[in-house]
Formats: structure tokens, sequence, C-alpha cells
């Protein structure tokens, strides 16, 4: 007979009620470490889908992610060029936010050249971007149908295709359009300020005392297009042929002096210490002191339940019952308490991870290692009751 | 063979001027079938001595011998199972029951035998019978918070009966019950006594319970002042 079993029937709300409550603090705890593994997950997010072995940033930044990045775009035709270099491409980021429905909505742009690296890895619902101008994918987490336009720039962008998952190290949802439609986005003024930038050069050169007024107007048009090019870049994406030794491929470029080329592992190095590095800590605190809580609720709630058993105890000790079973009434209610606990938290945050607002990363690891501190704390828990049980004489079960 | 012996056992709390003598040089036997009173009022030293026949209570001196073995001798000798002896030769009898509130009056039964090491399915079967013999048959499944007083009493007597024990303790067994059921308890153990053949000792403070028992001890101040055989009077 397992008196444990016994005393959680005789008690079932009571035990129910406090699994329930348990759970939904291991749940919290889950979700804490999926948020964790998420963090991580989101930051490397366009690096993964962009799989790119070499990212080719502006000279002492730490861009484009952690740092403003600015290159010439025709740099990518001198980096395909690089032995080694099996294809380059050039892409253009940034977070743009504006108000849809009266809230703030947020999301980071990546411009692509088609057909070339960095653009959505999975497309899940319409179909990739065809056209070179005005047309979008994003993802679903942006909530914006097929066909739906989003004004930007003056322009009008057609939604023709959705990702999934795809964030920024931010945690804000990506889309995607030309490369050419981000520049202009990110870099051209707009029609005023072209007007007057376009007369001011004209009335500057036109006094120039060595140009001709023929030769000046002749000029004026030909500087403005230059001062005026949208042609930048945030980095050039680089992937390697087959066999090629990415450090010569890196020293190559460096030797321009104008570039930094970072590797896959710098850039990830980038994202994951230097811009999530205190939140996973946070994060991994928060963990810590949740855990450490559930073990004080598990030994309160297990300790609480002995003294309530204490005479029962005391009894049983009269009637000759063996220590063990004593022990065991304790420390199986504590474990089942656990593992219950684990059960509701687990089939909590199995149905609800896909509603938060950042990914939740539930990985088996984590799940595993977390299952076994909630059995080493229930172990643990039980002991002061246990010590308590222990300590109760027999002659407490006689008088009143 | 005697089921009890005891020989000039002594309790003493304390030393110097804080200490107490609870039981001084208590000395009987009792025999198998033998159903036995121990009378006083309250703090005269007869739980005392109850539990120190039970192995509760260590003595400070004195000798216990249950159903032939000697089992104190001055002091618990080191290394005495004291459980196993309680569960093989002791069944013990509460004044407000003790039942096991979480488990059914089948399974409060059951858990002494279990205790012995008998199969569940054993002890189950084992128990019933017990209990329908108790005129419990009715309330096997029932929690001790249903059970009135009585049928508590009847439970907690089947349980100190499971083992078959050579010796039954009880300590103030009508104190929680009213009178009549009282009466019912002592002649439900009388007949017990001499059924099983057990020693049966019984701790109370009411004269009124005690008709019908083969000796009354009489105790005051720790010390056993009179001895009643079937009405006949030794003090």
């Amino acid at each position: 007979m397992n008196l444990a079993l016994r005393d959680i029937r005789h008690h079932r709300s009571r035990f129910i009620q406090t699994c329930l409550g348990l759970g939904l603090l291991l749940g919290v705890v889950m979700s804490m470490s999926g948020i964790y593994r998420g963090l991580f997950t989101d930051a490397t997010a366009i690096l993964t889908a962009t799989a790119a072995d070499l990212w080719v940033v502006q000279q002492d930044t730490s861009g484009p992610f952690a740092a403003t990045s600015r290159l010439p775009e025709d740099v990518k035709y001198r980096i395909r060029a690089v032995p080694g270099v099996a294809q380059a491409s050039a892409l253009s980021f940034q977070n743009i936010q504006s108000d849809r429905n009266g809230k703030p909505f947020r999301f980071f742009l990546v411009g692509y050249e088609l057909g070339g690296l960095g653009g959505p890895p999975v497309i899940v619902a319409g179909r990739p971007i065809r056209q070179k101008h005005y047309e979008m994918v994003v993802d679903r987490a942006m909530r914006l149908p097929l066909g739906a336009k989003l004004r930007l720039a003056d322009d009008d962008y057609t939604v023709v295709g959705h990702t999934a998952k795809m964030v920024s190290s931010a945690g804000d949802p990506v889309a995607y359009v030309t490369l050419a439609d981000a520049q202009k986005i990110q870099f051209q003024d707009d029609d005023n300020a072209i007007r007057n930038n376009r007369a001011r050069l004209a009335e500057q050169i036109s006094r120039l005392p060595f140009l001709a007024p023929a030769q000046a107007g002749q000029l004026a048009p030909q500087v403005a297009a230059i001062v005026g090019s949208t042609h930048i870049v945030n980095t050039v994406v680089a992937r390697l042929a087959p066999g090629a030794d990415l450090a010569e491929v890196q020293a190559r470029i460096n030797r321009w002096n104008h570039f930094r080329p970072l590797a896959v592992q710098d850039q990830e190095r980038i994202l994951t210490e230097g811009m999530i590095k205190k939140a996973k800590m946070q994060l991994g605190l928060f963990r810590a002191i949740l855990l450490v809580i559930s073990g004080v609720i598990i030994s309160l709630i297990i300790y609480t339940m002995t003294l309530d058993k204490l005479r029962v105890i005391a009894t049983l000790k009269l009637i000759g019952t063996r220590n063990r079973v004593i022990v065991g009434l304790i420390l199986e209610q504590s474990l089942l308490m656990g593992l219950i606990a684990y059960a509701v938290g687990y089939t909590l945050i199995g149905l609800t991870h896909d509603k938060f607002p950042r990914r939740v990363d539930l990985v088996p690891v984590d799940l595993v290692s977390l299952f076994v501190i909630v059995l080493v704390i229930c172990v643990a828990a039980s002991l002061v009751g246990i010590r308590k049980a222990m300590r109760v004489e027999p002659a407490e079960a006689l008088g009143n | 063979m005697y089921a009890v012996q005891i020989e000039r056992l002594t309790k003493i709390y304390g030393s110097g001027a804080t200490e107490v003598v609870a039981l001084a040089d208590a000395t009987f036997d009792v025999a198998p079938g033998e159903l036995v009173a121990i009378l006083g009022p309250s703090g005269s030293g007869k739980t005392t001595l109850l539990t120190t026949i039970g192995l509760v209570t260590e003595p400070t001196r004195g000798r216990v011998v249950l159903d032939g073995e000697l089992i104190v001798d001055n002091g618990w000798p080191p290394g005495l199972d004291l459980k196993r002896v309680r569960r093989e030769k002791l069944g013990f009898i509460f004044q407000h029951h003790n039942l096991i509130p979480f488990l059914t009056t089948v399974e409060n039964v059951m858990i002494a035998l279990e205790n012995n090491g008998v199969s569940t399915k054993e002890a189950r079967a084992r128990s019933m019978e017990l209990l329908e013999s108790l005129g419990l048959s009715q309330r096997l499944d029932h929690y001790p918070s249903l059970l009135s007083g009585g049928e508590s009493q009847r439970t907690a007597i089947a349980r100190a009966l499971a083992n078959r024990p050579r010796i039954i303790l009880a300590d103030e067994p009508t104190a929680a019950l009213d009178t009549e059921n009282g009466k019912n308890v002592m002649r439900l153990l009388k007949a017990l006594a001499v059924e099983n053949d057990s020693a049966i000792l019984v701790v109370t403070h009411d004269h009124r319970m005690v008709e019908g028992f083969d000796r009354i001890f009489e105790v005051s101040d720790g010390r056993i002042v009179g001895e009643r055989r079937n009405g006949s009077d030794n003090a």
C-alpha cells in the first residue's frame, strides 16, 4: 500500500492546486529558458539565413548589425574578383518604425539583389519578389496579408510573399525588398531636398571663375547625380568556393585598407556577446531565481504537509512502521508534486510558446536539465520534512 | 509463560532538585488471556507504566519481559529494534483512536499487517474478515472522519489485533466514548482477550469501565498502591 498516493487521494484538490501553481512557476522557468535560447536564434536568424562565409563591412566598424556600416555598392565587383570567392552580394539593412492603426509598427527591412545572397530563406505563402521594384516579402509576424500595400518613402509596396520566423537581433520581424528599392528608401532625399540641392550646386558651380556659363550648366547636373547617388550598401556578403582559404581571402580584402572582412563566426560573436549577452545574463539570473523560489515553495509545502501529519507519523512509528515507509511517504509526495508540476508547466508552455511576442525555443537539453533540477529540488526539499518526521517520537501518538 | 512480566520498573524524569519519579518499582505479571486494568487519577503514572511496557518510554531501571523475551534490562539495550518488538508482540489502542485520516477503515487495518510483511492482497482479505467480525462490514471503505466514535474505536481495535499480538496495550480506550459505547468496547476487549489468548492491559481513570476485568491495579504517585482480582481486594 502506497501511503503517499493514499494521502494525495485524500487531499486531492489541495494537491492538484499546489501542483498547478507550481506548474505555472515551472512554465515560467521553461519560457525563460526558451526566451534565453530564442534570443540567440533571433540574433543570428539573418546571419544563418544568409549562409555567407564572409561579411565585408566598413573599416573599423562592427557592422552591419551592431554598428553603422556604409560601403559603395560597387565593392561587390572587387570582392567577386578575389580568388576563392564564389559569390558576393550587396545587402542593405534598416530599422523602420511607422504607425499602423494607431500603434507603433516596427520591422527590419532587408534589401537584397534578386538571385543573390541574403534574400528570404523560405516562402511559406505567395511567391518570391520577381520585379525589380515595389514588391516585398514580409514575415508572417507582421500580419500583412498577401496583396496588402505598405507605403515606404513615397512609394507603395505590394506584399507578394510571406516568410516565417525571420527576425532581427532586436526581435523585430523582417521584410525584404530589392536592393534598389531599399537604397531608395534608405538614402534618397525627398523631392524638395533634391530640388534644393540641385539649385545650390548649380549656383555654386556657376560662381566658379574658371568655368564658362555653358560649361557650368553642363557640369552641375553631373555633380548633382554623383552627390545624390544611392548606390550605397551596408555590407557585402560572400560565399567562398569549395576548398578556398577563408584567412587568405580575408587577408586580401584587408590589404585594401577600407574594409573589414568578418568571418561568420566573428559576426556571430559580435551579435551574441556584444548585443545580447546582458539580456541573456539577465534571463539566466531570472531563471536561477525562479528555480530557487520553486525549491523554497516545494520545501515549504512538503514541510507544511509533514507538520500536518506529525501525529499520523507518530502513530505509524508506534505501530511499528519502518522508517523507509515514512520517508517514502514524504519523498514520493515531493517527487510526484515535482513531476506533475513539470508536466503542467511543459504542457502550458508547449501550448503557448508560439504565441509569445518573441521567439521561445524549447530545446530538449534545457527541458531535460530542468527536469533533473526539479527532481533534485524535490529530493532536497523533502529532506526538511523527512528530518522533522524522523525526529517525531512515537509517544506523541499518545495523550491529547 | 507470562505474556508480560515487569520487575521494579522505574522511570525518573530530571535529576537533583528537579527530579520527578513518574513510576517507582512497579512489579507484576500478566498471563495470556488476562484482562488487566491500570486505574488511577490523572498524573498518577499509569500512562508512563503503559508506555514503558510498550517500549515508547525508556525506563530508568527495571526489567520488562514480553512473551518470554527479556526486552528491557535497566534501560533499552543498544541495538534493540524497538519497532520490530512493537510490530511482532504488541498492539496499541489509543484514547483518540489515532486512525490514519487518509486511509479507509480497511486500509487502517491493512497497514499494521503490511508492516509485518504480509502481502497487500492477504492483508486486505484478513483485514476485511477482522472488521466484519467486529460489525464494520458496511464501513470498510469509509474514511475515519465518516465513522462514529464507537466505529472508530472498533477499527482501532481491529488494527491492534491484526497481527494477533500476544499483548495489547490500551490507553484510555473509552475516554472519547459515551458510557454505553465505552462499556461495549470493554466487553469486546474482554471477549478478545479470551478468544485470542492475548494479555490486555487497559489504562483508565474511570472506575465504571473496569467491571469484568480479571485484575485491577491502582496507581497513585507513580506507585502501584493496590491490586484487586475478580472483585477481591489485595491492597
